[in-house]
């Protein structure tokens, strides 16, 4: 297996001082939300630690997820986790095209076996084979020929994940995500259309820090960024608990600030970490920018119902999804879910 | 109606967590005077509302010490009006905030000079007499 230097090594050939490295190793500790009390344990780890091989492949996808990643003006911070790792193989970022870039895929594989990491937006079509290829392989077949070897498989965005846009219903092209196909390999979801960038770079750092992958959810998702719904975190959520609702988005409420539950947020169903981690540097996150949580982090949210319409209109489906939206504000969810099917039944009179 | 500011939005503050953290700097500076423990509290992971951060930062104010590292981007260190409790931004070069935590300590880790730095400023002021 052909190893790099390791990322101690990296940072010491960038001229990066100690106290550098304490900074980058405190903000890799938030970036793995774990306690600062570890950054001592994180700097030993990161300083041995061995560059990772990593083959990016792209199949049914908009390339949303890599312009998330790469056009997020990556702090420095994490953009040396990405220095930290050898991204062998990626069709839209390399250079090589073809036969070529073929042959850096296999050879990146044969030199890691064992140890390398596949990273995979877009969802697979299994409908007919025909439906994508690279270099005239099918999506399924690079896939399975690719993670024979691997360490782990991360699967980024609700494509990649759970079939995303291209399963949405009527779904013609069979799409699915990688953990329908690959079993045999540990795969860690990380959806979201597209996936926080800080999330996709925490999911690397923790297989590099401690060659582990982090523990997950029931959909594989990382616990440490999807163990709490945006509702749970949200800071409108106090209002949710007064009863105060935004009714239209132009209205006294919406100017307020005032909690979105009734024009269809879908935060008390969603795992996700916009509410802390924000997007655009830390700016924002759509709730904060005035528009409801569209869920795009859960399993087949496109054909959950419209975008607009409460979750206490029934597009969820099942009642204990009902009931968990509702839970906090017993009464004040109560009136809001009745003032939505109201509200439904009239947009429905009017249909 | 010209532009985007032109329409009225006047959120409605809120400062739940103002308190709770204050209460827990609180709770580290007991633990700081009675057995010298330091606390770190990364700030990154609390859903702050809109101005809800400043808020915190201004009931904290500036003390006496105030510092500043260039390594990866500037990072600020500012001793609060409360000695002991430290206000802590990490930049990064774009200026960006990539980390901000308040330290509960007699001196931050940071500020200190490393072995590593020291040994190869060592090396490096050597060669000037060889």
């Amino acid at each position: 297996m052909k190893y790099g230097p390791t990322v101690g090594e990296v940072l010491q050939a960038k001229g990066v001082s100690r106290r550098g490295f304490l900074k980058y190793c405190a903000t890799t500790a938030s970036l793995l939300a774990l306690p600062p009390s570890m950054i001592p344990r994180i700097a030993a780890a990161i300083e041995n630690a061995r560059r990772p091989s990593v083959i990016w492949l792209s199949f049914q996808e908009c390339t949303g997820c890599t312009e998330s990643l790469t056009r997020s003006a990556s702090p420095t911070v994490e953009g040396l986790i990405f220095d930290a790792i050898s991204l062998d193989y990626h069709h839209t970022l390399q250079a090589a095209a073809g036969e070529q870039a073929e042959a850096a895929r296999h050879a990146a594989m044969e030199e890691n076996d064992g140890g390398y990491l596949v990273l995979v937006d877009g969802s697979i079509p299994t409908a007919n084979a025909g439906y994508s290829t690279i270099a005239g392989i099918s999506n399924v077949d690079m896939l399975m020929d690719t993670v024979k070897g691997a360490a782990a498989v991360v699967a980024i965005g609700s494509c990649a994940a759970f079939g995303g846009l291209p399963g949405a219903d009527p779904n013609p092209t069979g799409a699915v995500g990688v953990q329908d196909l690959v079993k045999d390999k540990p795969v860690v979801n990380v959806p979201g259309c597209p996936p926080i960038p800080m999330v996709m770079t925490a999911v690397l750092a923790q297989f590099l820090t401690f060659g582990t992958i982090p523990d997950l959810d029931k959909h594989g998702r990382p616990l440490a960024f999807f163990g709490n719904t945006i509702h749970d975190r949200c800071y409108r959520r106090p209002f949710y608990e007064q009863g105060k609702f935004a009714e239209t988005f132009d209205d006294e409420g919406a100017k307020a600030g005032w909690c979105l539950y009734k024009l269809g947020c879908k935060g008390p169903t969603t795992y996700n970490a916009c509410a802390t981690v924000k997007w655009n540097q830390g700016t924002s996150f759509p709730i904060e920018s005035g528009h409801p949580c569209l869920g795009c982090s859960e399993p087949r949210f496109w054909d959950k119902g419209g975008f607009y319409q409460p979750l206490s209109t029934g597009h969820f489906g099942s009642g204990a999804k009902l009931g968990g939206a509702a839970v906090a504000g017993v009464a004040l969810g109560v009136a809001a879910a009745a003032a939505g099917r109201r509200r439904q039944a009239k947009f429905t009179k009017e249909a | 109606m010209t532009s985007l500011s032109d329409i009225e939005v006047q959120a409605e503050a809120l400062h739940c967590n103002v308190q709770p953290i204050l209460n827990e700097v609180l709770h580290a500076l007991d633990r700081l005077i009675d057995t010298g423990e330091a606390t770190t509290i990364d700030l990154a992971g609390l859903p702050f509302a809109p101005g809800e951060l400043e808020a915190l930062e201004a009931s904290l104010g500036s003390g006496e010490v105030s510092a500043q590292l260039d390594a990866l981007g500037t990072s600020s260190i500012r001793e609060t009006v409360y000695p002991g409790v430290w206000w802590i931004e990490h930049r990064n070069v774009y200026d960006e905030v990539v980390g901000r935590y308040l330290e509960i300590t007699r001196i931050p880790e940071i500020l200190s000079s490393q072995i590593a730095d020291i040994c190869a400023g060592r090396a490096r002021l050597g060669e000037q007499f060889e």
